[in-house]
């Protein structure tokens, strides 16, 4: 068992909080550095779709997890982040100056849609961002000055000042160190008293107004956040794929999104790696597992569906935390050994009040 | 002429939307929670009755009732299986979860070697009927109605009357009405609540089931069919998410609104004609037309 002994105030507010996350991350990072030592190219890029689709789940998380406005239309600030990278840098513009201006302008979009949701609430801002997801997507369609319509869009390499990112390996560390830089933001983020509004405006909106909370600006805030990171993950993804298409932004690739967030961890930014490292990582282990299926089972096209949906049933069935809520019981259990009880994170039903008139 | 075209198929189409519509407002009447699934169930009854028809070989009315029966006791035990354990959860988690059953179905449908993966068409007796009025005798200048458009039209009518019947008259309807008003309320009067929420899963699994058969003649019966209920949303949430006939009359909107758009505004607006005016809704009326007014009690 660990006993943490505070003697200081900075140790609540530090963020590796004991001696044990600066050995466990430390090797983390070594083994990220490493990562194109001891992988090879495939799982290397592999690797990269994960940094990557982690940085777009801290998005939502921050989003969903950590304030509570549930976005069925995330893929939109994705798109927008991957077709501002591509025009940009189509047009010379170097990589930081694009990837700058991919996250300001889906920030802006993120605003856009971030106003009208301060008047709808629950459901009704689920299917206002569908919406938006959708009328997105066919601008990028119907845009073809810009955007290449259909026919799709080809995106350069990455062009830092001159040193062009033309391997797996070295777009792989740009990817790790915007990574890095984006979860360290997220970290400091929630730390500070913006983070600690976000998380109050999730547990109960009107005591969060109480406790003089500006919602409106809040919320705004949190959409154009995460619609940011949405968009610095999109210009990676459009650098990695180097082909664009409207098509690549649907209703399937927001739901793939909330799906890993949920899978991961809804309330924790563990929860979008792990989310991450689930969605990248299931159709690797399904076609590992396909060699010793029936035949009439292995080749249906719908096998992956299958187990995403049944994976994502049994997780809000049994497991509502998710990934890391149940490493959360497992270390627990672990620290504490023997004195685990079976109810510690048990779940309450909370009957919520209806929100209709009585 | 063309406008008349246009509105009986935008009403068609409307028909549909409203139906599927009316499937999640049942649903959230009864237990307050939002299903994704409807479409998917949509999908699943229009495959039903293709099943019923070509590999049981029954004939076409019985397959119909058969597919509807099937629908409705799959929604039963759907909700008995799936829903009753996590009531009372955050309505994120059971989003969350319809979703994932419609995820399923369709990787489930498409699983099926021959009839999963490819499109179908269902044989109705009514099929590539059409109804010709005015014009010469030539057929020229004729107004062409489609009688499938029709028979949608004709049917959702019937299906709401019927269930308007049902809701006002009969026992178990009034007790639906007041299991939905006030839970709590219809325990202390003995009404068996679970048991009338799985049958309201039932009945929206059935009226799901009865919108893919309608709409089967008109899209062909394939995997994806159940994303036209995506649409059926913005349906609902213009009627009002609380109103079994806002829910009709939000279809019939978004289906008019979006018939028209298809002729006469440019090219793409067509798809997005029914998101958009989910969004001027929400700015100006953000309870729908029909809708309750909501207020949040600390």
């Amino acid at each position: 068992m660990r006993f943490i002994f505070k003697t200081d105030y900075d140790q609540d507010i530090r963020l590796a909080k004991h001696g044990g996350h600066v050995f466990w991350y430390g090797l983390l990072c070594l083994l990220l550095v490493a990562a194109p030592v001891l992988l090879s190219e495939y799982l290397l890029a592999q690797l990269t779709f994960i940094l990557i689709y982690g940085i777009v789940g801290l998005g939502l998380m921050l989003l969903a997890g950590f304030t509570g406005l549930f976005s069925i239309g995330h893929a939109a600030f994705l798109g927008v982040g991957a077709y501002t990278q591509a025009v940009f840098t189509g047009m010379g513009v170097p990589f930081p100056v694009a990837l700058a201006l991919a996250g300001l302008l889906s920030a802006a979009v993120g605003v856009v849609v971030g106003l009208p949701a301060l008047r709808v609430k629950g459901i009704y801002l689920g299917i206002a961002t569908l919406s938006f997801g959708f009328i997105v997507e066919e601008v990028f369609a119907r845009w073809e000055s810009v955007t290449g319509g259909n026919a799709g869009k080809s995106v350069g390499q990455v062009n830092i000042f001159g040193w062009v990112a033309d391997s797996g390996t070295s777009f792989y560390f740009v990817c790790l160190v915007v990574t890095v830089i984006c979860t360290l933001a997220c970290i400091n983020l929630l730390r500070s008293a913006t983070g600690r509004a976000f998380v109050a405006i999730r547990d109960s909106e009107i005591s969060a107004q109480s406790m003089g909370i500006h919602l409106a600006y809040y919320k705004t805030l949190s959409f154009a956040l995460s619609a940011a990171l949405a968009g610095i993950g999109g210009a990676l993804y459009a650098h990695q794929i180097r082909f664009l298409s409207p098509d690549q932004f649907n209703i399937i690739q927001s739901i793939d999104l909330l799906l890993m967030v949920v899978i991961g961890g809804l309330g924790s930014i563990h929860g979008a790696f792990l989310g991450a490292i689930f969605l990248i990582g299931l159709p690797q282990a399904i076609s590992a597992v396909k060699d010793f299926l029936p035949e009439a089972i292995a080749q249906a096209p719908g096998l992956k569906a299958v187990i995403y949906g049944a994976v994502l049933i049994g997780f809000v069935l049994f497991e509502p935390m998710g990934l890391y809520g149940r490493w959360l019981k497992i270390r627990t259990y672990l620290q504490l050994f023997p004195f685990y009880r079976k109810g510690m994170f048990k779940r309450q039903k909370s009957f919520q009040k209806s929100d209709r008139l009585k | 002429m063309q406008l008349l075209q246009l509105l009986i198929s935008g009403v068609a189409q409307g028909c549909i939307y409203g139906l599927i519509a009316l499937g999640f407002v049942l649903i959230y009447k009864a237990t307050e929670t939002v299903s994704f699934a409807q479409g998917e169930l949509m999908m699943l009854g229009a495959f039903g009755g293709l099943v019923c028809m070509t590999v049981l070989g029954f004939p076409f009315w019985l397959s119909v009732l058969s597919a509807i029966a099937a629908m409705a006791v799959f929604g039963i035990a759907l909700e008995r299986l799936v829903i009753r354990p996590i009531l009372g959860q955050p309505a994120f988690s059971i989003v969350m979860l319809t979703i994932g059953i419609g995820y399923m179905a369709r990787g489930l449908v498409t699983m099926i070697p021959v009839i999963g993966t490819e499109t179908h068409t269902l044989m109705v007796p009514y099929k590539d009927m059409i109804w010709k009025i005015g014009g010469n005798e030539m057929g020229i200048g004729a107004v062409v109605i489609n009688i499938e458009q029709l028979v949608v039209i004709g049917c959702t009518a019937l299906l709401c009357a019927l269930l308007y019947v049902m809701f006002r008259y009969s026992k178990l309807g009034i007790a639906m009405q007041a299991s939905s008003q006030n839970q709590l309320a219809a325990y202390y009067m003995g009404i068996p609540v679970k048991t009338l929420n799985g049958l309201v899963w039932g009945l929206a699994a059935a009226v799901a089931a009865i919108a893919g058969l309608l709409l089967a003649p008109i899209t062909f019966i394939h995997a994806n069919m159940g994303f036209i209920g995506l649409k059926a949303f913005p349906a609902a949430v213009v009627g009002g998410f609380g109103s079994l006939p806002g829910a009709i009359v939000g279809g019939l909107i978004i289906g008019v609104v979006e018939s028209l758009s298809g002729f006469y505004l440019p090219e793409g607006f067509k798809d997005i004609a029914a998101y958009v005016v989910v969004l001027i809704m929400l700015m100006v009326m953000p309870n729908g037309l029909f809708g309750e007014k909501l207020r949040k009690k600390v």
